[in-house]
Formats: C-alpha cells, sequence, structure tokens
C-alpha cells in the first residue's frame, strides 16, 4: 500500500511551491489576454510565393500597422492588430500584395469591437466563478450523508483550484516568453478542466464515502489511504486513455487548436495528481483538525468557533 | 442465457443497426446521404454579429418588434443574396448574429446586411431672391438636409421615403448602364406626383443613407414609377434593388464582430482531426486491449458501438460540428473509456477476493455506478455553464465544444451501463471463458 496520508507534507510542499511560481508568474506576467477579451482584428494570412517575418513586419509599418503582432504558424502568418473596418482590412490586403509582390489569402479573419470584448471577459470571469460555486454545492449534495459534506465539498474545490492555477500560470508564462494569447476557447479549456478535475476527485471522494460506510477502519487516515490506492489503478488507466487521444490532438491536430489542447493536457495532468495527492488527504487533515500540527502558529490564533 | 440479456442485445443490435443506416454510406458528404452539420469554422463562411442602436427607434414600436422587422428584412436581403442556408438570429436583446456559410465576397454581403437602406428624396436650396445656393468649391447645386415632404391622402403631411415602394429591380440603360427602377405604391404616388410637379426643370436629389446618389433634373410631371442612376456596376444596382425592395432597417445597425474562416483551411482542419483522431483511437484500444484483455475487447466493442450511435445522434438532429466539437468527440472517447475502467476495476477487485465471475460482474458494475453517475455530472455542470457563456457573444465554437461533451459524455454512460454490462453478462454466462487470466486478474 502506498502511505498517500502520511507522506502529505511533502506533496502539499510540492504543490505549494508551483502553485507560488504560478501565482507570481500570473502577478509578474498577466495573460496576454486576446482580441476576444481586448477587441481587434487578427488574420490568419498565406503567401504565394511566400516572404519572410521580418518583410511582412517591414511592410505593416509601412502600412500604419507598426504595433501590429507578427507570429509564424505552420506555412502561414498571424497577424493582430487594432480593430480595422472591412475597408481598411482591403487596403491593408491590397497593400501588402503590391508591397511585397505575392499574392495573398486569408486563411480566417476575426475582428471584435472593444464593446464585446469587454462583455466577453466579464462573462467569462462570471462563468468560471459559478462553475466553482455550482462544483461545490454539488458536491456537498452528492456527500450529504458524509458528517460535514462541505468540507468534502471545499477540498474537491480546493483541488480544482489547484489545477486551474497551474494552468492559467503556464499560461501567464507561455504569454511572456512566446506571446501566446488567451482567448475565449481558453476559457471553455478552464471549464473543461474545472468539470474533469471535479469529475476526478468525485471518483476519489466515493470510493472514501463507501470505505468509511463499511467501516472498514476506525482512523479515517486509514480509510483514506486505503481508498487512495484502491482509486489509483483507475486513476492511472483514465488518465493515460484520455492522454493518449489528447497527446494525437496536440500532435496532429493542427495549429487552429494547439494552445487548446495543451491548456486540457496540462489541466489534466493536474487534475489527476491533485484529486489523488491534494484533495483526499486535505480530507484527513480537515477532519481530524490537524491543521494545528501542521501549522503551529495557528493555536497561537484567538480561538473563534 | 437469461431472457432479460437476450432483450437488451436484440436492443443494441437494432440501435447499432439504425445508427449504421443513417451514417452509411460514409464517402457522400462526410458520414450518411444528408452528411454531418459542418460549422463555419470547418466548412467556411462568414459569421457577423451586429449591434442594433434601438434608441433610434421609431417610439410607437416595442425593442422586440423593432429587432423582429430588422432580422425580416436582413433575411430577404440574405435570401436575395443568394447564401446557401444562412442563419439569422436575435442574439439577447439587441444582437444579431448571421452566419453566410461559403460566402465569397463579404465586403459585397457586409455593405448589403449592415446598412440601413433608406431611400429619400431632397430638393435643391434657395437664396432670398430665388437663385439656386451653388456648392463654391464643387460647383455643384445645394440640397436640403430634410427628405422631401407632400400632403398625403389623408390630408397628413409626409417625407416620401422608400417605404411607400412597390418594387425595386436592377435594369441596364442603354446610356447609363446599370440602373435601379421603381415603382410606388398608390400613396407613393401621390406624394411622387407633388414632389415632381413643383420642382419641374430643377433638380431632385436621390438619397441612400445620407449618402447622395444621383440629383437628376426633373423633366416632367411623373407620379407611379422612376428609376436611380449612379454609374453603378452591375452587382452594386442589383444590391441596392435587394435593400429597396427589403426595406429600410428600423433600426442602425453596428457590426461588433466579424469572423471569416476559409474553406480550405476548414478542410485542412477536418483532415488533422481525423488523423488525430484515428491515432488517439488506435493507442487507446491497444492500451485496453493489453492491460484488460478480455474485458479491453467488451470495451473495444462498445466504444465502436459508442462512436457509431454518436456521429448517427449528431447527424439526425442535427448538432452542428465545430472544431472545437471535433475535440470534444476526441476527449468524449477518453471519458468514455472512464466508465469502462471504473467498472472493470471493480471487477477485478471482485474477482480477487475470489467472487464468482457472474457475481464479479453484476457487484462491479453496481459498485461502480455511484462514483459514474456522480462524477459524470460534474462534467455535466460545466458543460452547461459553457453552452450559457457560449451564447452570451454568439461564439458557436464555444457552444459546439460544450453541446459536443454533454451529448458524449451522457452516450458514454448509457454505453458503459448497457452496452458493456450486457456484453459482459453474456460472455460470463456462456462459460467459454472462465481463466481468470483472461480477465486481467492473477491470483
Amino acid at each position: 500500500m502506498i502511505d498517500f496520508i502520511g507522506k502529505k507534507q511533502w506533496f502539499f510542499l510540492g504543490s505549494a511551491i508551483v502553485i507560488i511560481v504560478m501565482i507570481i508568474s500570473l502577478a509578474a506576467f498577466r495573460l496576454e489576454p486576446g482580441i476576444d477579451f481586448t477587441g481587434g482584428t487578427s488574420m490568419t494570412l498565406s503567401f504565394t510565393p511566400q516572404v519572410e517575418q521580418n518583410q511582412l513586419r517591414q511592410e505593416l509599418t509601412a502600412l500604419g500597422y507598426s504595433e501590429a503582432i507578427v507570429q509564424r504558424s505552420e506555412d502561414n502568418f498571424f497577424i493582430r492588430i487594432k480593430e480595422i473596418s472591412p475597408e481598411e482590412k482591403e487596403a491593408l490586403i491590397s497593400g501588402l500584395e503590391t508591397g511585397l509582390d505575392t499574392e495573398v489569402g486569408i486563411l480566417d479573419h476575426d475582428t471584435i469591437s472593444p464593446v464585446i470584448a469587454a462583455e466577453t471577459a466579464r462573462n467569462a470571469g462570471i462563468a468560471v466563478a459559478i462553475a466553482a460555486v455550482a462544483m461545490l454545492i454539488y458536491i456537498a449534495w452528492a456527500f450529504r450523508r458524509m458528517p460535514s459534506p462541505f468540507k468534502w465539498g471545499t477540498c474537491a474545490i480546493i483541488a480544482l483550484v489547484h489545477d486551474v492555477l497551474i494552468v492559467v500560470g503556464v499560461f501567464a508564462i507561455l504569454g511572456q516568453v512566446a506571446n501566446v494569447e488567451v482567448n475565449a476557447m481558453f476559457i471553455t479549456a478552464v471549464l473543461t478542466v474545472v468539470g474533469y478535475s471535479v469529475n476526478n476527485t468525485v471518483v476519489v471522494f466515493d470510493r472514501i464515502r463507501e470505505n468509511r460506510t463499511r467501516g472498514i477502519s476506525p482512523d479515517f487516515a486509514v480509510t483514506v489511504n486505503s481508498s487512495l490506492t484502491e482509486t489509483l489503478a483507475r486513476s492511472m488507466n483514465t488518465s493515460l486513455t484520455t492522454l493518449c487521444v489528447i497527446l494525437a490532438l496536440l500532435l496532429f491536430g493542427g495549429a487552429t487548436i494547439h494552445y487548446f489542447v495543451l491548456a486540457l493536457l496540462i489541466g489534466l495532468l493536474s487534475g489527476t495528481y491533485s484529486s489523488l495527492f491534494i484533495a483526499g488527504p486535505l480530507l484527513v487533515i480537515w477532519e481530524k483538525g490537524e491543521w494545528k500540527q501542521m501549522f503551529p502558529w495557528l493555536s497561537s490564533l484567538p480561538k473563534t468557533a | 442465457m437469461s431472457k432479460r440479456n437476450i432483450y437488451w442485445l436484440i436492443f443494441i443490435i437494432a440501435l447499432l443497426g439504425l445508427a449504421l443506416w443513417s451514417i452509411l454510406p460514409v464517402n457522400t458528404k462526410l458520414l450518411g446521404s444528408n452528411g454531418l452539420t459542418l460549422g463555419l469554422d470547418l466548412k467556411g463562411g462568414s459569421q457577423l454579429l451586429y449591434e442594433a442602436n434601438l434608441s433610434q427607434k421609431d417610439a410607437s414600436v416595442s425593442d422586440a418588434e423593432a429587432m423582429a422587422a430588422v432580422v425580416e428584412k436582413i433575411q430577404r436581403r440574405v435570401n436575395e443574396f443568394g447564401v446557401t442556408e444562412p442563419t439569422i438570429q436575435k442574439l439577447g436583446t439587441n444582437q444579431i448574429v448571421i452566419q453566410l456559410p461559403g460566402v465569397e465576397n463579404i465586403t459585397r454581403a457586409l455593405k448589403l446586411i449592415g446598412e440601413t437602406g433608406l431611400l429619400e428624396f431632397r430638393e435643391q436650396r434657395f437664396d432670398e431672391s430665388g437663385d439656386p445656393v451653388i456648392n463654391e468649391t464643387t460647383g455643384e447645386p445645394v440640397f436640403g438636409n430634410e427628405s422631401a415632404t407632400a400632403i398625403g391622402k389623408d390630408g397628413q403631411e409626409k417625407a416620401l421615403t422608400g417605404k411607400y415602394l412597390k418594387h425595386a429591380y436592377r435594369d441596364v440603360d442603354p446610356y447609363e448602364g446599370p440602373i435601379i427602377a421603381f415603382e410606388w405604391d398608390s400613396e407613393g404616388a401621390y406624394l411622387f406626383e407633388q414632389i415632381t410637379r413643383r420642382n419641374l426643370d430643377k433638380q431632385l436629389a436621390i438619397f441612400v443613407d445620407n449618402e447622395q446618389i444621383s440629383a437628376p433634373v426633373v423633366q416632367a410631371v411623373i407620379s407611379d414609377r422612376g428609376q436611380i442612376e449612379g454609374r453603378f456596376t452591375l452587382d452594386a444596382a442589383a444590391d441596392l434593388a435587394n435593400k429597396l425592395n427589403s426595406g429600410a432597417l428600423d433600426v442602425p445597425l453596428m457590426l461588433i464582430n466579424q469572423r471569416d474562416v476559409d474553406a480550405s483551411l476548414g478542410a485542412d482542419s477536418i483532415r488533422k482531426s481525423i488523423i488525430a483522431a484515428g491515432i488517439g483511437l488506435v493507442l487507446l484500444l491497444l492500451f485496453m486491449l493489453a492491460y484488460y484483455r478480455l474485458l479491453g475487447l467488451v470495451a473495444c466493442f462498445s466504444l465502436g458501438i459508442y462512436g457509431v450511435v454518436l456521429l448517427a445522434i449528431f447527424g439526425f438532429f442535427p448538432i452542428t460540428l465545430t472544431l472545437p466539437g471535433i475535440a470534444a468527440l476526441i476527449l468524449s472517447l477518453g471519458m468514455a473509456v472512464d466508465a469502462n475502467v471504473l467498472i472493470f476495476e471493480r471487477m477485478k477487485e471482485e474477482l480477487r477476493s475470489r467472487r464468482t465471475l457472474g457475481a464479479a460482474v453484476e457487484a462491479g458494475f453496481n459498485r461502480a455506478w455511484p462514483a459514474i453517475r456522480d462524477s459524470n455530472i460534474t462534467t455535466f455542470i460545466a458543460c452547461i455553464i459553457l453552452f450559457w457563456l457560449g451564447g452570451t457573444f454568439g461564439a458557436f465554437m464555444v457552444r459546439g465544444f460544450a453541446l459536443t461533451l454533454f451529448v458524449g459524455v451522457a452516450l458514454s454512460m448509457f454505453t458503459a451501463i448497457v452496452i458493456t454490462r450486457t456484453f459482459l453478462r453474456l460472455i460470463v454466462g456462456s462459460r467459454l471463458v472462465t481463466n481468470l487470466e483472461a480477465y486481467g486478474v492473477k491470483l
């Protein structure tokens, strides 16, 4: 049997270090918001004959788009500029065609007014918050026969926040080093990770619930530890099978959904880890009131309850 | 073999047959005779999101009425424009989302759809001595800022606008090239006669959306018909006639989001997704076979049925497939395996504790069920919230993902509980395989 509970400090320490790194990168770098949240125009352009990134950047500057972000995406170029009208877009394309002596194809184009972008950003925030609260309420309900079901819910939410922070933190770092932007699809990935993270935690909790009801051990720590061991094979196998399909999508699915799939992948790995090494051990600490042993300074605080 | 299992088996075979019948032949239009409904990101096209300025509507109509009228008029314009399967929907209280699959000339479509299309006439201005006012820089006569009015049949003063048109159409004048010819209804003719009479031998300017199109000299008093010249191209004349026929939009529209995807990019996305799905699926099935042996084989069969039925559901309803939707389909395969894994792990535990095969199958399902149920509900909650979020800003990609994942996870629960269980009961009941190692268990 693996000693999940006995080594819990190490798991917590590991997670705490990762989370702190993520929070610091998030605070320092912020996420690179895409046009879904700021407004603007983005296009994926193909050039025949092909042009160099530097040429394209120079030509864009010459046409008055010196602030343009230019990225290579497979054989094409992704450019992002301020919001432009359909007429300005036509002028830009014909300007590029004459300036670079090439034929330009617009593979995709997206123009979003800042008005709706602000609303989208707000709604995205609301959606993630509602999701977290809905999960808490749902778990409290699903585990209503356990003493203090809100403890179970809260532990699942802590694991969830852990996973979301890691995904968001990685994208803050990616935004800094590789200009990776977050868009509406990123929010979709985050919400999917929310669902997946809690999904895993519920499977683990379900086993704890069952073993507790059967009374396999008077010690809750032992109950949780054997539950975690019993669900380990399932957690690993489900993660591996899902990993198979996600990796295939990441490697062969094309540039359009590349970062969306990457966010799912990070969430999947973190979600599997946190359901075993964070949610379960946390529940033990809370149920047994071990907070003070782990954090001795807590006992110096005045008692409130 | 118990009767119950036979019934279930017949049900499963019937379901599979029905699903296969609906998605075959695979080669025509991507699965089945009608084909899957593809989103704009896969088949190419444009999505436009407009916001209506409701503060400028006529006070006598409600917001909803004004929006409904605008949607109807855009519908008419788009139908006349000739896009296959366009969708035009109101979104929230003041937004309209328009999807134009396969549209080639988006700039032309934008002018046609988003511009109000208000036709009006303006009279020349005269100074106190009765001479026409001339713009000193251009040398052109100056026209009033208000539309020309006349007394209607009911005795009220009315502005003559496009709303009194009976019909407008593109015509070709031998000298002017493409023009728009129009006919007034009886009220329009009554007003037009008075206006042409008092402007005889003067210029009368024709304005569309506050832009002067032309200013011909009125050569005769005319009532029921007229024409608009303006050095149009054939397309421009056709589009203006189309706009005038549909009627002026009741409120001005502002384009707040435009998304165009080229059909070649969509085709590329489909090709790559199919490759990715194929590779992912093969890896997943190999893993299941290697780890769970006979149970893995059962899982492969039920996943096969899962895939066929899922595609049939997509074709039947039809659910629009988008690129994120394909990602959700592939992801749901991973989740579909989860239910099987949960059940198999339970079964193996039961077998290790020396239960009989039959008892292990039943106990495995009964014990795994609460975990399957409770855990998938969390994915459902996330999907519902995503579906709402996608609807707030016309993000069909987000909606496509949420809907697909929801359907996929729901079907995966059904597959695990009905199909996998029936197969396992039949195999165990037949006593063909009793060697526990075939179930991946070593005692």
